[in-house]
């Protein structure tokens, strides 16, 4: 069932999810979206320009983080802006070959504004890895019917 | 290198077209991890009163980044590519994406501020639909900011 506008309330909980990621699956990303720097797929290249590992693009985690509240909406199309800051890397581990996830980020979302006038629905977006917030003011504005 | 503080204000105008393709909203929407119907399946999209597939709320990055890359491509620019970290991101969708639309982005520096020995770039995609004729409609805008790394940070 999709959302209803006049049954939602502030601080009501969308839901959560948890979100497996694999060198694999950077290299998938860098592909669909032409973001090759090689930070997010070269062990001594991040590690020579001073960075712990390899890290997923930021926009890897903005645009799997989102998929919550698209299924949430019922539309993708109903998403009229989004916005985050990054504050913290996610470093993702090399797990070539054993079918284990690299890193896990835990995505949960909770009704954060609503506007009667637009009918829209601000969610607010958690995005934790290794026990710390990777987003900062995640939020995704939702038109409703 | 130190980023050019010229920088701000200048704009780059609309270069190439980006034709929005059935396989790259579903490659872009694996990559992301979505499942939702309406980037993979035709029908399901025109059963949500869409004319085709929708792209993902965040497909917009590919063509902001293909803007950008004019900036970050710019030698005038003085940015090291290696050292960029993304700040912060926002997309507004005046409407979503579908297959078969023609994109294109004019890319506007709206901030150049020195942080530390590095710098933070805000830049902005004004992103366009080609309609028939000359006629274009605005689709989304993008606002990014990047950190470009100094040295020992």
């Amino acid at each position: 069932m999709n959302p209803v506008f006049e049954e939602l309330a502030i601080g009501q909980d969308i839901g959560s999810r948890s979100i497996g990621v694999t060198r694999q699956d950077l290299v998938k990303y860098a592909g669909a979206s032409g973001d090759f720097n090689p930070i997010h797929w070269n062990e001594a290249f991040a590690t020579g320009v001073e960075l712990p590992g390899v890290i997923a693009h930021g926009m890897f985690t903005m645009g799997a983080a989102v998929q919550l509240v698209t299924d949430w909406a019922g539309d993708p199309a109903a998403v009229v802006d989004y916005q985050t800051r990054f504050t913290k890397p996610v470093l993702v581990a090399d797990t070539t070959g054993t079918g284990d996830a690299g890193a896990v980020i835990d995505v949960s979302g909770a009704v954060g504004a609503l506007d009667a006038e637009t009918r829209t629905a601000r969610v607010d977006l958690a995005v934790v890895f290794d026990g710390q917030k990777v987003l900062m003011k995640a939020q995704v504005l939702v038109k409703l019917a | 290198m130190t980023i050019n503080p010229d920088l701000q204000g200048r704009s780059y105008p609309a270069a190439e077209v980006y034709d929005v393709g059935r396989e790259k909203i579903r490659e872009f929407a694996r990559a992301v991890k979505a499942t939702h119907p309406a980037h993979f399946d035709v029908e399901a999209a025109q059963g949500l009163g869409h004319p085709d597939l929708v792209a993902p709320p965040t497909f917009a990055i590919i063509v902001a980044q293909r803007a950008d890359a004019q900036l970050i491509e710019d030698p005038e620019a003085g940015i090291d590519f290696s050292r960029v970290v993304h700040a912060d991101q926002r997309f507004t969708h005046h409407r979503p994406i579908f297959a078969g639309d023609r994109l294109v982005a004019e890319l506007h520096v709206d901030g150049v501020r020195a942080m530390g020995g590095g710098a933070m770039i805000t830049t902005r995609a004004e992103i366009f639909a080609l309609g028939e004729g000359d006629g274009r409609e605005p689709v989304s805008t993008t606002k990014s900011s990047i950190l470009v790394r100094g040295e020992g940070q």
